[in-house]
This record gives C-alpha cells, sequence and structure tokens, in this order.
C-alpha cells in the first residue's frame, strides 16, 4: 500500500499542478463562485465544466503551503486511497480521519478539483463492478460533503474492475483492488 | 469409448499447432461419450496449388468442438475416397463409422473455388446431404463452416451456429508495459479475428445489432464510459449516450428498435430504454439499488437485469413496457449479469458461491438452477443463436480466455489464447446465407 501511494504520487502532484495554478493574486471568491455555479446543478459529472472554469482563474495561495499540505507524507491528506470490503460501499471506521482530512483540505480551498475513482476486484461480473465503483465513490463523495466540502469540487468515476493496481488473483490482491483513489 | 475420445483428443492436438494465423486454438476439457462417430475424408483439393487452409480440418474441428461428435483421425482413415461411387462401405462399416464426409474444391471458372460435397449414410450406403457451393479466395473458412452448419442439422435435427461470429475483448501489454484494449471479431471457433477498436482505456460489453452489421460498446476513451454504435463494414461510429455517471451495459431488442443499457444520470444506475428512432429516452427501473445489465427475452416481451435491491446481487426481470420488476433467482448469495437462451425458457449468468463465480442456468420454469462450469473466475456467458452452446470468459492465475460450455454443460471447450487476456465473448446473431 506504501508502494502505491509512492507510485501515484508523481501524478497526484502533475494533477494538482493543473487544478490549483501556481500564480497568485486571483481573487479568491471568484474562482469559488464559479464552482458552486455548477454545484448548485448538482447534477454528478457536471464537474467537468467546473473544472474547465477552475483551470482560467488564479488562487490567492502560496505555492509552500500547498506544499505543504497535500505532499506532506506525514499528513493524512498523504493518504488517498481508501479500502472497502466485498461487495460494500461503506467505509470503515479507520478510514475517517483520511476522509476528514480531504473534506477539510476541499473546504479550505473551494477552487481546488478532485476526482474519485472507484474501483472493485475482478470477482463477479463486470458491469455490476461498474455500478458497485460507482457507488463506492459516490459513498466518499458523500461523506466529504457532509464534512465540509462542495458537490461542485467532487467528480466520481467508476472503472470497476478495469483497473487493478494488484494484478494477483488471491484475497490479497483483491483487498488492493477493492478502492476509491482520491486524485487531485 | 476411451480410444475413441483420445483418437480425437490427438486429432485436436494436431489441430491446435496447425494454422499460424488462428490466433484462438480449441481444446476440449471434457467430452461427451455418446459422441456420433463420422469421418471426414481431406477434400481433394484444385490442381491450381496449396489451399489457405485444410477445409475438412475446419469441419472436423467444429464438429469435434460441440461434443456431439467424434470424428476419426486423419492417420486412421481407410481410405480417402472423394466420390460416391469410390466408396467400399464395407470397409467403414467394419470401423463403426456411422457417417462419412467426402468432397472435392475445384477452381471456378469465375474465380475463385467450387467445393462440393457428400454427407453420405455407411449403414444404408446412401447419400444423406450433397451440395455445390461457391467460395471466394479468402472465403474457403466461411464455406467450411457452412458445411459444416449443413451437416449438423442434418445428423441432429438443430440449426448450426459454426459460421457465426463472435465478438469479445482482448487487453495486451505492449513493450512499455501499457495495456492495449482491443475490441474483435472473430469466427465462431476463434479464427480469422479482426480488430474493430482499439484504445489505451478499458473497453467492455460489446452488443451485437440482431442484423449482425452493428456491434454496441462501452469505451472509457473520454475518461469515464460512454456508449458507441460501430458499423463492422464501414468501421463508422457514434456515439448513443454520454451522460453524467455511467453508461453502460447495452442490449439491443430482438426487433433492433430499442437500446436497453444501464445510466446513472439520476443519481444511481438504473435500466432505461433508448429509442432508436426517436431517439427518446424512457426510464425503466426507478430503485436506490444497483440495477444493470439488461436482457431481452427472444419475444422482446421481458427484460432481465442484474439488481442488489434486495442486499446481494440477484436477477430480477421487468415487463418490457413497463411495471413492478420480480425476482428469478433465489439460490445463492450473487447471480448476476443475465442472458436468455433462444429458447426464452432458460437464462444462464454469473453465479457466485463458496468455490467462487460459475456459469450456472437456470430454468424459469422450474425455478431449478444447474451450475456448468467450475470457475473460480468464469464470467460473461453468450449463448450460441442455435442454443447449443455458450460462451464465456475464464480466469485463473494465467489471465482469462474464453471457454464454451454445451447448454447442458457436459461439454466444455476452452478457446486457447496465444496472446493477452481474452474476456467479455459476446456471440453474433445467425448470418445470412
Amino acid at each position: 500500500m506504501r508502494h502505491l501511494i509512492l507510485l501515484l504520487f508523481p501524478l497526484l502532484l502533475l494533477a494538482g499542478c493543473e487544478n490549483m495554478p501556481t500564480l497568485g493574486g486571483g481573487g479568491e471568491g471568484q474562482p469559488a463562485e464559479v464552482v458552486e455555479g455548477s454545484s448548485a446543478a448538482g447534477v454528478p459529472g457536471e464537474a467537468e465544466s467546473a473544472a474547465a472554469a477552475a483551470e482560467t482563474h488564479g488562487v490567492s495561495e502560496s505555492a509552500g503551503l500547498r506544499g505543504d499540505e497535500l505532499d506532506n507524507p506525514d499528513s493524512p491528506l498523504a493518504n488517498r486511497v481508501i479500502y472497502f470490503d466485498f461487495d460494500s460501499s461503506e467505509i470503515k471506521a479507520e478510514y475517517r480521519p483520511v476522509v476528514e482530512a480531504h473534506a477539510a483540505y476541499l473546504a479550505a480551498h473551494p477552487e481546488t478539483i478532485v476526482t474519485l475513482e472507484g474501483h472493485t476486484d475482478e470477482r463477479g461480473s463486470r458491469e455490476y463492478n461498474l455500478a458497485l465503483g460507482e457507488r463506492r465513490a459516490n459513498a466518499v463523495r458523500r461523506q466529504l460533503v457532509l464534512l465540509g466540502a462542495s458537490a461542485g469540487q467532487i467528480r466520481v468515476v467508476s472503472y470497476g474492475e478495469e483497473r487493478p493496481v494488484a494484478e494477483g488473483h488471491d484475497e490479497e490482491a483483491w483487498a488492493l483492488n477493492r478502492r476509491v483513489e482520491i486524485r487531485y | 469409448m476411451e480410444a475413441r475420445i483420445r483418437v480425437w483428443l490427438l486429432f485436436l492436438l494436431m489441430l491446435a499447432t496447425a494454422p499460424a494465423h488462428a490466433v484462438l486454438t480449441v481444446r476440449i476439457t471434457q467430452g461427451v461419450e455418446s459422441a456420433l462417430p463420422i469421418a471426414i475424408v481431406p477434400f481433394a483439393a484444385p490442381p491450381s496449388g496449396p489451399l489457405p487452409l485444410e477445409l475438412a480440418e475446419v469441419v472436423m474441428s467444429d464438429l469435434a468442438g460441440t461434443g456431439r461428435f467424434a470424428p476419426m483421425a486423419v492417420e486412421d482413415l481407410p481410405a480417402r475416397p472423394h466420390d460416391f461411387e469410390a466408396i467400399n462401405f464395407a470397409d467403414w462399416r467394419l470401423l463403426g463409422m456411422e457417417n462419412l464426409l467426402i468432397g472435392r474444391i475445384e477452381d471456378s471458372p469465375t474465380g475463385g473455388y467450387e467445393v462440393q460435397f457428400r454427407l453420405v449414410d455407411v449403414y444404408k450406403g446412401s447419400q444423406l446431404l450433397g451440395y455445390r457451393v461457391h467460395a471466394g479466395r479468402g472465403d474457403l473458412r466461411l464455406a467450411a463452416h457452412r458445411i459444416s452448419d449443413m451437416v449438423y442439422e442434418k445428423l441432429t435435427g438443430e440449426r448450426g451456429a459454426f459460421s457465426t461470429r463472435i465478438a469479445y475483448v482482448e487487453v495486451i501489454r505492449d513493450a512499455g508495459g501499457q495495456k492495449r484494449h482491443m475490441l474483435k471479431i472473430a469466427d465462431s471457433d476463434g479464427a480469422n479475428d479482426r480488430v474493430l477498436v482499439e484504445s489505451p482505456e478499458p473497453l467492455l460489453s460489446p452488443a451485437w445489432t440482431p442484423d449482425g452489421e452493428k456491434i454496441a460498446y462501452v469505451s472509457f476513451e473520454g475518461r469515464k464510459s460512454a456508449i458507441y454504435l460501430q458499423e463492422l463494414r464501414s468501421g463508422q461510429r457514434r456515439k448513443l449516450a454520454d451522460y453524467p455517471g455511467l453508461n453502460s451495459a447495452p442490449a439491443f431488442s430482438p426487433d433492433g428498435r430499442y437500446l436497453a443499457m444501464t445510466l446513472s444520470k439520476d443519481g444511481n444506475p438504473d435500466i432505461y430504454l433508448l429509442n432508436l428512432d426517436s431517439g427518446r429516452l424512457q426510464r425503466m427501473t426507478s430503485n436506490p439499488a444497483i440495477d444493470t445489465e439488461p436482457a431481452w427475452s427472444p419475444d422482446g416481451h421481458t427484460l432481465a437485469f442484474t439488481s442488489d435491491r434486495g442486499g446481494s446481487p440477484q436477477i430480477y426481470k421487468v415487463d418490457a413496457l413497463g411495471g413492478r420488476p420480480q425476482r428469478v433467482s433465489f439460490k445463492g448469495g450473487y447471480n448476476a449479469r443475465p442472458r436468455y437462451a433462444p429458447d426464452g425458457r432458460h437464462l444462464a449468468m454469473v453465479h457466485g458461491g463458496p468455490r467462487g463465480y460459475q456459469i450456472a442456468v437456470l430454468d424459469l420454469e422450474s425455478g431449478e438452477l444447474t451450475t456448468l462450469t467450475d470457475g473460480p473466475l468464469d464470467e460473461s456467458p453468450s449463448y450460441a443463436p442455435n442454443g447449443s452452446m455458450i460462451i464465456y470468459a475464464t480466469g485463473g492465475t494465467g489471465g482469462s480466455e474464453l471457454a464454451a460450455v454445451s447448454a447442458d454443460g457436459r461439454v466444455r471447450k476452452r478457446l486457447g489464447l496465444q496472446e493477452g487476456e481474452v474476456r467479455e465473448p459476446a456471440w453474433g446473431p445467425f448470418r445470412r446465407p
């Protein structure tokens, strides 16, 4: 799991750059309005337009502060994967601090867009697993929103069993594949 | 009996090593003892040179692959007649061969070949079937499958499905370790494969139109799921569904006018019908649980689908005109991805239990569920259009490959794969002659 996070890290940093321009000076209220506007529509997936809008606005956030929070390996924010039991979308208590940290971060950075990627293990049928992956991602999304993130900041996509991180065919691999990845 | 089975296993082994262009090769994993003995004599070839394939081998492979025929090994043939007059019936009776297939391939004056064949009843000493078929230079394999169809129908009374095609998804890793997803079609025996779509992102759920001319599928090329419809001949395609959330599990109604699919645009996965003429979208289910994997009954009156509204994935059905869904699967904690048999009385599905995931068939009248395969990771059952076989994907430590099982579970075979992972087979409809 440690390896997984390390592997994901460069990607996450890149994604982070895209959504959070390093140039300071943009009015803080402006991008937030864009995001709020699209969340008012309240339809999942509409974050797409919000993302495009977010790219065109600057953020009054210093690069140093951003680096400290999202890049600090000791912060709960460094944990970007939530694991699930078989055929379950219930977020286990041990992941509560992770969800809380990301919700707090998103609440503090309303211009930031995050994608929740839902995944399943390889067992059962592929289409059911697509639906199950979406349900897992939506469970995380609901918690994030309850804890202060705005719905418009969150995109949900499910890959079902199509993108395993562990290629094995045993419980060890399956446990690693039943997951939601939080991607900035 | 054991010797006979050994004979045709030997023959299949020989076949498996023969044609270099066949990406998938057949391996019988479980046969039937009551298989009908048949001798298939290599056809006489024209003087114009070597043929692209040994036509009789394709027919042998087709018939043996059903488990209902036990073709004699080529090296055991007591003689190789090509004409009815040349048959010494006593030779074949002595060996217990009830049926004999002979023929000739000749150059056609209009280009291509003329293939003539005769199916002979050895005990009566009479011809059961005799035809002459034309085949283009590149169509000998199709001609062979059509001969298999005719022989099969004559001897079993059931329409043959060898000249049909299958669609499936194949995933390979390129030199850089990146996954490449390919949607392919191939002949029903896995040979003659061609790529329809290739993508670095996942492809899944191929679904044939009833006329066999187009295939709908789910592609993640836009970093989310969308449903496309592609013409096989031209390769042209259009997007059928790209709503927020899931766009998945396409299934065409038997009359080709509607597409059933799963969308989650209204909050969670439900079944919708798209009228392909008007573009009108109609919601069929409305439940906070997962509803997905719709399948049409052959009469077009009913949709079966997977739902976990009762707490675990189970099969439900709903009237295609709307109404209240009814649960139809009750045995076991995981039943998903239903597909109707062409008779409309059976449903194949993925059945999960303590031994993993197998293909099972539910008798809709008696409610009896019969497990046909061993698992542990079997998925995506799809019936041949004549209902004789069910093709499915079987997973294991070596990856995933295609396999087929007879609808009664007595015969099983693997379509051995040489390259990547093969999954999500969908058996196409009968082809027009």
